[in-house]
């Protein structure tokens, strides 16, 4: 365990009671005395307090500002980045030159500079790779400070009354803040299908800000376990498991991410890493498609599940990616790989779990209605 | 009342003898959302996996104590995994065994001894 870092919050983590589990190199709670299934219901119900210090935080500025970053970074993602306001952020990928998925990261316009979170496991490599593909652009990654985000119904009430300006925030805007806790880098935006923020203070600041917003009734701590249960009901994937470099963003279902500049008969089309086998697979189709499934009864598919086009005989055609139980739909829920044509909502298929085979049925993702504020 | 190491808790109940989990296992799994319980008939031999448990986290087997044939199991645990959490040691008991040979039980540990290896 001497190997791993520990975010500001780590000392904070145990008095709570957390359980410490290693991801991506930190030293991270998994879970709380609540208990996942309690930490997941909390959060939709109230509020959730999660510590994503171990993401990375990356400013990139150039001369040009951020016109001429945006036109750098956009030979990196398919993502309409010049046409991406001040005040607004947006996900993206980074793309490899077979159109796998190298990360998936938030990009903000911040006026002068964008500003991108990364990956914890991926963000030496996409640093790297930035300070390789952009030339005439400063890479500078942040440290000094870190990340928490506060998640749910009750999210934009508690942080409000510490830093009023946040209510008038709309999804996916972004904010420089002075408050009590020193400057404040907020983004109205989450990953758990809630309302919710994301914000970033400087190391010194965050506990003193993390026990302010957990001292209200309406928040409690949640770890890593309630995290990934929140993200796959709200049908969002995880890096290395949903998406690699094996994925392109078409398989992955991320066509919503590629805006139509950067498609084919767009003012900046294509022009990314990949982008011929993308923009192939966007007019054609893509082999086949990342799915939500819902298993029958109530045993879990978990990752590495193979999926079956019938119940007895046949070679897998497909596998699971993220599976488990959805506190909130109150059943086991998957997502997963299958070929085109077993991807329409309502096909069944069969996934293979200690060897029977069970059915399970292509569903529309997200599981549970996602709650953001338009 | 006696304790494997795999933190199972066994009572004898005239000539049957009731199995589940301790409450220390209940914790370290955390929430219980599946549990996938053997037929009543089946024949077992000792240290054969017969339950699984599925918590939010991971799949967990439980092992047969003793040798033996499943008589009864415990369907409240179909649809409502969740007294595993609840009630461990009381109502969410997994299966009845009528074991072969009551002395294996000696093997195991007594109240006292499980507590001391928990901690």
């Amino acid at each position: 365990m001497a190997d791993l870092h520990m975010t500001p919050l780590n000392a904070m983590h145990r008095e709570l009671g957390a359980r410490m589990v290693p991801f991506a190199g930190y030293d991270m709670p998994v879970q709380y005395p609540m208990g996942v299934m309690k930490e997941h219901l909390h959060c939709r119900a109230r509020a959730g307090l999660f510590d994503v210090s171990h993401m990375g935080q990356v400013i990139l500025r150039a001369p040009g500002g951020y016109a001429a970053v945006a036109a750098a970074m956009e030979r990196l993602v398919p993502v309409d980045l010049l046409g991406l306001a001040e005040g607004r952020q947006r996900y993206g990928v980074f793309t490899d030159e077979a159109g796998g998925i190298l990360d998936d990261l938030m990009i903000a316009n911040r006026g002068d500079h964008m500003f991108v979170v990364v990956n914890a496991a991926c963000k030496a490599d996409d640093i790297a790779h930035m300070r390789a593909g952009l030339s005439g652009v400063e890479v500078e990654a942040i440290t000094g400070r870190a990340l928490l985000a506060l998640q749910g119904p009750a999210a934009e009430g508690v942080l409000a009354a510490l830093v009023p300006e946040v209510a008038a925030m709309r999804f996916m805007d972004v904010g420089v803040f002075d408050s009590a806790f020193g400057e404040l880098w907020i983004s109205r935006s989450g990953y758990t299908g809630e309302d919710g923020y994301e914000i970033s203070m400087t190391e010194g600041q965050t506990e003193a800000l993390a026990r302010t917003l957990l001292a209200h009734e309406d928040v409690a701590p949640i770890g890593l376990g309630a995290r990934d249960s929140l993200r796959l009901e709200a049908g969002l994937c995880l890096y290395g498991h949903d998406i690699d470099t094996t994925t392109t963003p078409v398989e992955a279902s991320l066509t919503w991410a590629i805006q139509k500049v950067r498609r084919a008969g767009g003012a900046r089309a294509g022009g990314f890493p990949g982008a011929d086998r993308i923009l192939a697979e966007l007019a054609h189709g893509a082999p086949r498609a990342r799915v939500g499934l819902r298993p029958e009864g109530r045993a879990p598919m978990r990752e590495g599940t193979p999926l079956f086009a019938a119940a007895e005989g046949g070679n897998p055609v497909g596998h699971i990616t993220s599976g488990g139980f959805g506190p909130t739909i109150e059943a086991p829920m998957s997502m997963g790989y299958v070929p085109a044509a077993l991807s329409q909502q309502g096909t069944t298929l069969y996934g293979e779990v200690r060897g029977k085979r069970l059915a399970t049925t292509v569903t529309a993702l997200p599981f549970t209605p996602v709650r953001f504020k338009r | 009342m006696k304790f494997t190491e795999e933190h199972e808790w066994l009572r004898v109940e005239d000539d049957l003898v009731v199995v589940g989990i301790t409450e220390h296992a209940a914790e370290q799994l955390g929430d219980v959302v599946f549990v996938d319980l053997p037929e009543v008939g089946t024949s077992v031999t000792k240290d054969d996996e017969i339950v699984v448990i599925e918590s939010v986290k991971a799949a967990s087997d439980i092992l047969a104590p003793l040798d033996g044939e499943i008589v009864e199991v415990n369907e409240i645990l179909a649809d409502e995994p969740g007294k595993v959490n609840e009630d461990p040691m009381g109502d969410a008991w997994f299966f009845k065994i009528k074991p072969e040979d009551l002395s294996q039980m000696d093997d195991y540990l007594d109240e006292a001894a499980y507590k001391a290896l928990v901690g």
